[in-house]
């Protein structure tokens, strides 16, 4: 069974069709990539997706259920979890303090008014666990709000992992970064995807993390999909070229 | 979410032996112990309602509506059904949770100032429900001819009737008891979601919490306290009147809880001995006296944004 199936999906604001008939399917397992030029419809197919937006046609199914009505916190259960083109995280809190929360979330804690020493425990390993794999574990008790850019993402996307998902939606998250941050958070999906076997969908723009990391790639353009298959295809395609490559290029 | 650190715990300990000797030695600067029970309801409020306010980041003000419900509740429980403080107490303080209940589902999908707008819109309607039942409430003359009575706890009678004293401390022990309520949910995995819900909304709900669920939860704990801050206050002035309910009520606990500091525990408390004690010296002196707490509550947020107790809290630290 597919992961993700996503079916003839369309977005429309007013008579603007931001998405218009899109589908796609996810393999478990399965790095994809969603790239297309600005406006091409990426976020706003992310945001139906991760039910920030609700469709106007069409419909979603993960896991085989249609959850195209399901509510963003209940999507969340069911293994889909997301970080945003603009960092979200919790500012005024410490890197062990956004991790935190979330892990307790997965654990099935988030109204219990109290936590057994086990319980516990079994959280502050879990937090250092993720604050390990993200390379945060000696900014543990700074302020997310006063790191680098690049950690406040690497706390994102841990953050998006307590959860536990089975499918991860990452929105560019190599936007706005220096070359060795670009490094650094492509090596860290790189390692979920590779070590974790996650299977994770995540829109770009940075063409050298695209081709070094998808399976397979979906091009957006005027929210149509335009072209689909693995990098070396989409490398050849003459239709991509024109509407994409070509025109950051030029 | 802060750690128990050493400092902290010697701040709580100083303020909890102030308030434990404050029958002593609050008359020797001056004062008389009625104005310390008021510093403490009207504090109990203020910290009330910055659970949802500072923790939750949900700004209401409406608050006074389940204060006076409080106010009320023990007010007629001891008028018309039996002459006992502590059912009127239990009374007066599942009224106003209830209240909160029933109300919450119609209000929590709003936020920001339009929140705010519809809080008071249902606080105005029990001030006028107040104000126009004069065969019940008293209408605009209040709730009179009663008084609280004492305290029969089996084994011993506490004289909270006469004795202003022995109100004191009861008012003090069922402050300890809605602070250690709060005090422990907020450093429970549930407090922490409220946090998460102000630090950043949209994350939170991303994180697979059911945001309006969980600001319905806060808005009934803030205002169930709240609404037993109303009946203390009613059992101190053994008498409850309209403007209990009314709206500018519900912005006299948000100023207090910005005046002291929204984003500590301690906070509005000094916000309220502050608005307490600036009433009761200046309201002896000026008819007046809101003008100049005005002027201090714009200073205050002027220049310590953070309130009088995070100002404070700065200076200690650096």
């Amino acid at each position: 069974m597919s992961l993700l199936k996503v079916e003839n999906v369309s977005k429309h604001f007013g008579s603007l069709v931001a998405v218009d008939s899109v589908s796609m399917t996810v393999e478990p397992g399965e790095l994809r990539a969603v790239i297309g030029p600005n406006g091409a419809g990426k976020t706003t197919f992310f945001n139906l997706i991760s039910g920030f937006l609700t469709q106007t046609t069409g419909r979603i199914l993960f896991e085989g259920e249609d959850i195209s009505s399901v509510l963003p916190a209940q999507r969340v259960w069911r293994g889909i979890s997301r970080t945003f083109q603009i960092t979200e995280v919790f500012p005024e809190l410490s890197v062990r303090e956004n991790l935190r929360i979330p892990v307790e979330v997965a654990g099935g804690y988030r109204l219990s008014p109290w936590l057994s020493r086990d319980a516990d425990a079994e959280i502050r390993a879990r937090v250092t666990e993720l604050m390990d794999m993200g390379g945060l574990a000696d900014k543990a008790d700074r302020l997310v709000g006063e790191l680098a850019h690049g950690d406040q993402r690497a706390t994102e996307i841990m953050m998006a992992l307590a959860l536990k998902p089975r499918l991860l939606l990452l929105d560019e998250p190599t936007a706005g970064m220096g070359d060795q941050e670009t490094y650094d958070i492509t090596q860290l999906i790189r390692k979920l995807h590779r070590d974790q076997k996650l299977s994770i969908v995540l829109i770009e723009h940075d063409m050298r993390v695209v081709f070094h990391l998808a399976d397979r790639i979906m091009v957006l353009a005027e929210g149509k999909m335009l072209a689909e298959g693995t990098p070396k295809e989409i490398a050849a395609n003459e239709a991509v070229q024109a509407a994409y490559l070509g025109k950051t290029a030029a | 979410m802060n750690g128990l650190d050493v400092n902290k715990q010697a701040a709580n300990v100083v303020v909890w032996l102030l308030l434990l000797a404050m029958p002593y030695w609050l008359p020797a600067v001056g004062g008389y112990i009625e104005l310390g029970s008021r510093v403490i309801v009207l504090g109990l409020a203020a910290m009330a309602l910055n659970f949802l306010l500072g923790y939750t980041g949900v700004l209401s003000f409406g608050h006074a509506a389940y204060f006076g419900l409080g106010a009320y509740g023990v007010g007629m429980m001891i008028r018309y059904v039996a002459p006992s403080t502590g059912l009127g107490i239990l009374v007066g303080t599942l009224t106003g949770t209830i209240a909160a209940a029933i109300i919450g589902p119609m209000i929590i999908r709003l936020r920001g100032v339009y929140f705010a707008m519809v809080t008071i819109a249902f606080g105005q309607v029990f001030y006028f429900i107040a104000f126009r039942w004069n065969s019940v409430t008293g209408g605009d003359d209040g709730l009179t001819g009663w008084t609280r009575k004492a305290l029969h706890l089996g084994f011993a009678t506490v004289d909270i009737q006469s004795n202003p004293n022995a109100f004191y401390y009861l008012v003090l022990v069922l402050f300890a008891l809605a602070l250690g309520v709060m005090a422990w949910l907020l450093r429970s995995p549930f407090g922490r979601t409220l946090i998460a819900i102000r630090e950043n909304e949209r994350r939170a709900r991303f994180l697979g919490i059911p945001v309006d669920q969980h600001i319905w939860l806060s808005w009934v704990i803030s205002c169930g306290l709240v609404s037993l801050a109303g009946t203390l206050y009613a059992l101190l002035n053994n008498f409850v009147d309209p403007r209990a309910l009314y709206w500018t009520q519900s912005g006299d606990f948000v100023i207090m809880a910005v005046l002291g500091g929204m984003r500590s525990f301690w906070g509005p408390l000094i916000g309220a001995a502050i608005y307490v004690v600036l009433q009761d010296y200046l309201s002896s002196q000026t008819a007046n006296w809101m003008s100049f707490i005005g002027l201090f509550f714009v200073l205050v947020v002027l220049f310590f944004p953070r309130g009088v107790l995070g100002f404070i809290r700065r200076k200690v630290t650096s």
